[in-house]
């Protein structure tokens, strides 16, 4: 199933530090700052590859990390929706 | 304005200006012995008649400066000194670029700064007076300042601002000279200021590194945890009054903060019982 398409602004805009287990997020055009939890930070990293689906995104994923079951691409496709309010990802 | 009084409280010099003699009569015997600016002030405070005429009729105070808040309420002139104080803060929050402002108590010993942080009433402002009579430097009540460039923590001793019971607690710990009057009726209870001892204002110039973050809950049973720095981050943006307006230098500066200092909370159920808790976990943190 192909769902909506996602982009992210580029790598420079955002500033990511890792704090035990949790990715903070500087994002620079906005000045807001976003406390995230994996896969949030991998799927902007996926996103740096160009526009994508959910499902294109999960394929790219898999190619980096050993993502197991079918629960992944559910999560991908919720947390997108999060990324999207948060203004770290639009639509293509 | 009719009447003035300028102040150099740690890097952040003050002009207070005000219609009335008294609320400056009562800084100038609050702020004793503080510096005077040795340049232009960075931030005026006027405290001015709500309406001309009411500064004869049935006074009322109105805070203003450089940066106004626009739901700054009048106060009967009986609070002059506290319109004044609270003018002072309100600039700082407003106005303040050079540093991450914390809302956040601090002490220092040995060159190294504990930062104490909390809502209102959890009593970072009396265990912070306290432990400034007990062998440490105290640094600040209200305002903890990190420096963008360097991180280390700026002091800036302002009065310490006593709530409700914390008053009689500081009152038999400190010569009754260093007092201000008592604010009976005030919004936040009766509050009165005490002036940092001599040490805290003769090394008001002197900052000092970061080293130890508590979050003190009073009124509660003894109890400490370890706080992650995901959440200490959390909370000392929603402590920072100008972390947004920074932008990215506030995000790095919080950044170095977080990460150079264990942080805990801590639940006392009065001040002996919190002053052992944070010199222990002190030793534990050197």
């Amino acid at each position: 199933m192909s769902g909506a398409r996602y982009v992210a602004d580029p790598a420079e805009c955002l500033t990511r530090v890792e704090l035990d287990g949790l990715s903070l997020l500087f994002h620079h055009p906005s000045g807001m700052t976003h406390i995230v939890a994996s896969p949030a930070p991998q799927i902007l990293e996926a996103l740096q590859l160009g526009p994508a689906d959910g499902g294109e995104i999960l394929a790219r994923m898999r190619a980096w990390y050993d993502l197991e079951g079918d629960e992944a691409a559910d999560a991908i496709d919720a947390r997108l929706e999060e990324l999207e309010a948060a203004g770290l990802v639009r639509r293509a | 304005m009719r009447h003035s009084l300028s102040l150099q409280i740690g890097p952040v010099a003050f002009r207070i200006g005000s219609a009335w003699r008294a609320p400056l009569e009562a800084l100038a015997h609050l702020y004793q012995g503080y510096p005077q600016p040795e340049r232009i002030c960075d931030f005026t405070v006027r405290l001015e008649p709500e309406r001309p005429w009411r500064r004869w009729l049935r006074p009322s105070v109105a805070i203003a400066g450089d940066y106004v808040l626009p739901d700054a309420a009048p106060m009967a002139l009986a609070h002059g000194l506290l319109a004044a104080e609270m003018g002072m803060n309100l600039q700082m929050a407003l106005g303040q670029k050079s540093y991450l402002l914390l809302h956040a108590a601090s002490v220092e010993k040995d060159g190294r700064a504990l930062i104490l942080t909390g809502e209102s009433g959890a009593g970072k402002s009396t265990l912070a007076a306290l432990l400034g009579e007990r062998g440490w430097r105290l640094m600040g009540d209200e305002f903890a300042l990190l420096d963008l460039a360097d991180g280390r923590l700026r002091a800036f001793p302002r009065a310490v601002s006593l709530k409700n019971g914390a008053i009689a607690v500081m009152e038999a710990e400190v010569d009754a000279d260093r007092f201000g009057p008592v604010l009976a009726g005030t919004p936040k209870g009766t509050i009165r200021h005490v002036r940092p001892n001599k040490r805290a204002l003769a090394a008001m110039a002197e900052p000092a590194r970061p080293a130890l973050i508590l979050f003190p809950r009073f009124g509660e049973a003894a109890a400490a945890r370890g706080v992650g720095q995901a959440e200490v981050f959390m909370r000392l943006t929603q402590s920072s009054t100008n972390y947004v307006a920074l932008g990215g230098a506030g995000f790095e500066a919080l950044n170095g903060l977080v990460a150079a200092c264990p942080a805990a909370a801590i639940d006392y159920p009065d001040a002996a019982t919190a002053i052992d808790m944070v010199e222990g976990l002190w030793e534990q943190a050197a």
